[in-house]
């Protein structure tokens, strides 16, 4: 083949690929319009003011995933009619979590050269506060009960070739003096009665207690997951049992619910619902037969809330929070929620 | 031309032998093949640099997957890969040379794996299309290296791998910011990002098809051991009979595994025989050593951030600054090393990585000190990745080239892998300021140790020219 002949032979492919990427670029802009268009059967939504302190009855809120012009605002609904009208604040967010009147929402932020992400703190009117930058892609977010701290997840890696290495980072914030600590690998971890080092340590899905000084969390190493419970005071965390992530304690503090990681079920999809019993240390399962991915929210004593994939992203069930029961689905198109007064 | 080339090569033990250009030579541009092969991997990085930047964000909010626990295959591939490796430098040696199609299908199998990405939703196949894509980069990699040195004379060799280097890093840094910008332009668009990346990979691959040549013929007219050989760069341009005497004796203080021909027959025999060499036994003990002492860049980055308390929003940027340092050092270290020295040089990026170290051992917590981190750092890859397949192509003859850097390769991947484990070990057991001051003290050890397994080098040529 001559250099000239090599030569036309290049260029023709180049304009073929360059048709096939443009192309596959347009259509997936194309994605942009039709999901700003709201979808026939789709839940009711308007805008209007949404807070976290109502005073008029229990409310959930969360982001709405519904096509439209409100997609990923936190959008609000009566706590009594899940999947209701929804009202929407244009505040956008990944993920979100309220209690007491404080906020937390994971927010993606686009630069020019690749998104980054940070975590805004809510005051009741969903004003901004604070802001505090998240190191990789949110996972999940809490506020403890009193309203005072906040604690986000986030995923970070992926930057050899074709790499496969992820680790987690999970912060804490005290909204009351800004004091930020950006990775719970700060605090001293104390398993099995011993201080314990690793360079493998992954932290995830932060759960507080109404007093303002214990959290539990997931810890992972050496492929195995244990529940902690952490001490803001003293800065430790103590292993307190295995296969437990993303706890989420009850309202009266004595139990936790959690995914479990069950042997025999998918590598995709490899978790059951748990609830444990802090006292007793023993575990329940909960009656959602499915794989559940979520850090679940309790709506009362007896009952928790958690996302599960849906048509639009996901959608929010609900079952009883001692084995019994059945699952059930309370509302489509929506993640994240949280309950407020 | 050829005089200077066997001249070199007579003292080929030595890195110093490459140092004493003729006065008066034409400065040698960068060989055609090695400005194609660069675009290649330009181009083949621009597209898997896109897959890497986006998998994270794909794996967790477009699949809705836990990407936690997915590392722990990385481990048991990485001597998977190892093994590739080594086989993809002895296919491409088989035959009399078929480096540029072993390379070809190595890039063809990575850019296939691209639209399966499209395909697959759940982890397990996600985990087996990112095997298959490092995989066809193992396979390729070594032919690659080989087809760069074997283009290029020996004078200039440190330079050639610079380039090559240089062009590689560039499409690494470029490749996220398109995938970047595809998904600003979109909604979700990780099936673009993919398509494109796919395109993108196809360039490449037409490119190496069309522009590399084939260096087959020049292989199989070899001669016999009476020395006279034909050599036509795999670029086809240029044809370099002559005499090898002095040649054959520099690299044909062959053991008997050999056959003691000057030409060995590319077996895979005589490829693991090749470490009887006492010269590639060397180069490839010391790259071995010295990567037992080398931490791994994720342990550096995550060191940096401990000690200097680097925002979080920064950290994402540290591979970056590694990466812009190594892309301009590239040539012009590798031009040092063809005058200086190829074996100082690599030595000198030890140096480099050894006060890189040190700066984060120290006290001094300076603004200055994240840059002057990463640019040794960038300094520490420019002087030693391409210099070190400069040094080792001098101890292995072009028929088993591929199969003597893939060997170098293999040897010291595997060595920083084993370092990685000890370091994540010593880092438990004992924090990481120790971890870092034992692995200082170790390279330093290993960076004294080679200096001395080196050193009689210079004489070395006296074995051949007895």
């Amino acid at each position: 083949m001559t250099l000239r002949t090599r030569i036309l032979v290049l260029i023709s492919a180049l304009v073929v690929l360059a048709g096939v990427a443009t192309a596959s670029v347009l259509h997936a802009s194309a994605r942009a319009d039709r999901k700003n268009q709201a979808q026939p059967g789709g839940p009711e939504i308007t805008a209007g003011t949404v807070a976290l302190a109502t005073g008029s009855g229990s409310r959930m809120i969360f982001r709405n995933m519904a096509w439209g012009p409100h997609r990923d605002e936190l959008t609000t609904v009566p706590a009594s009619n899940p999947s209701g009208p929804r009202t929407a604040s244009k505040v956008k967010c990944l993920r979100f979590y309220a209690a007491a009147g404080t906020g937390v929402c994971l927010q993606s932020v686009h630069g020019p050269v690749q998104d980054t992400y940070r975590a805004v703190i809510l005051d009741t009117r969903l004003r901004e506060t604070a802001r505090y930058d998240i190191p990789g892609i949110p996972s999940r977010a809490r506020v403890s009960p009193s309203g005072r701290y906040a604690a986000w997840t986030a995923f970070v890696g992926g930057d050899s070739y074709a790499g496969t290495n992820f680790s987690t980072r999970a912060a804490i914030v005290d909204t009351r003096t800004g004091k930020l600590t950006p990775s719970l690998e700060a605090f001293r971890v104390v398993k099995d009665g011993r201080t314990y080092h690793a360079a493998d340590v992954n932290f995830w899905g932060v759960t507080f207690a109404a007093d303002d000084r214990t959290f539990y969390a997931t810890l992972a190493t050496k492929g195995t997951t244990y529940l902690v419970r952490g001490d803001l005071r003293a800065r430790t965390l103590t292993t307190l049992h295995t296969n437990v992530e993303c706890p989420s304690l009850s309202p009266d503090g004595t139990r936790v619910a959690y995914k479990k990681r069950v042997p025999g079920l998918s590598k995709d999809a490899p978790w059951h619902l748990y609830v444990l019993d802090l006292r007793t240390m023993r575990e329940t399962p909960l009656a959602e037969p499915r794989s559940v991915d979520d850090q679940v929210v309790w709506r009362d004593d007896r009952t928790i809330v958690y996302a599960l994939p849906g048509d639009y992203g996901a959608d929010l069930y609900t079952v009883p929070s001692d084995g019994t029961g059945k699952p059930r689905r309370i509302s489509t198109a929506a993640v994240s929620p949280a309950y407020v007064n | 031309m050829y005089v200077a080339d066997s001249r070199a090569s007579t003292s080929a033990a030595s890195a110093e032998g490459a140092v004493r250009p003729r006065a008066g030579r034409r400065r040698a541009a960068v060989a055609p093949t090695v400005l194609a092969l660069g675009a290649v991997s330009l181009i083949t990085d621009v597209s898997s640099e896109m897959v890497t930047a986006v998998l994270p964000l794909y794996l967790v909010t477009g699949l809705g997957l836990s990407p936690l626990g997915f590392g722990l295959l990385d481990g048991i591939y990485n001597g998977f890969s190892a093994l590739v490796r080594l086989i993809g430098g002895h296919l491409a040696d088989r035959g009399g040379g078929r480096h540029k199609w072993v390379a070809g299908f190595g890039y063809a199998l990575s850019a296939a794996c691209k639209p399966l990405l499209l395909l697959a939703h759940t982890l397990t196949p996600i985990g087996l299309i990112l095997a298959a894509d490092r995989t066809g980069k193992g396979l390729r990699t070594a032919p690659r290296d080989a087809l760069i040195s074997l283009s290029s004379t020996p004078e200039t060799r440190g330079r050639a791998f610079g380039v090559h280097r240089a062009m590689d890093t560039a499409g690494a840094l470029f490749g996220p910011l398109v995938a970047f910008l595809i998904l600003r332009a979109t909604v979700d668009g990780y099936d673009a990002v993919f398509t494109v990346s796919f395109c993108v990979a196809v360039v490449g691959v037409l490119v190496l098809v069309l522009f590399v040549p084939n260096g087959a013929h020049r292989a199989r007219t070899k001669s016999g051991p009476d020395g006279a050989r034909t050599k036509s760069g795999p670029d086809g341009a240029r044809t370099k009979p002559g005499p090898d005497g002095a040649r054959s004796q520099a690299t044909g203080t062959a053991p008997q595994g050999i056959s003691g021909d000057t030409a060995p027959r590319p077996t895979l025999r005589a490829a693991l025989a090749l470490l009887a060499r006492p010269d590639l036994r060397r180069v490839t003990l010391c790259a071995l050593l010295l990567g037992l002492a080398t931490v791994s860049d994720s342990f550096v980055y995550l060191l940096l951030q401990r000690r200097l308390g680097v925002p979080d929003r920064w950290f994402a940027l540290l591979p970056l600054g590694t990466a812009a340092a190594f892309l301009l050092l590239a040539v012009p270290l590798g031009r040092l090393a063809d005058r200086v020295g190829r074996w100082r040089v690599f030595l000198a990026g030890h140096g480099a990585l050894l006060l890189a170290y040190t700066l984060l051992l120290t006290s001094w917590h300076g603004t200055a000190l994240p840059y002057a981190v990463l640019l040794l750092h960038g300094c520490f890859y420019a002087a030693t990745d391409g210099v070190l397949m400069a040094v080792a192509s001098e101890s292995v003859p072009e028929e088993l080239r591929s199969s003597g850097l893939a060997l170098v390769q293999t040897g010291q991947a595997l060595a920083r892998f084993v370092c990685s484990l000890g370091f994540g070990a010593a880092w438990t057991a004992w924090g990481d300021r120790t971890a870092l001051t034992a692995s200082t003290v170790a390279l330093a050890l290993c960076a004294l140790f080679a200096l001395t397994l080196r050193r009689p080098a210079p004489s070395a040529p006296s074995e051949g020219l007895a």
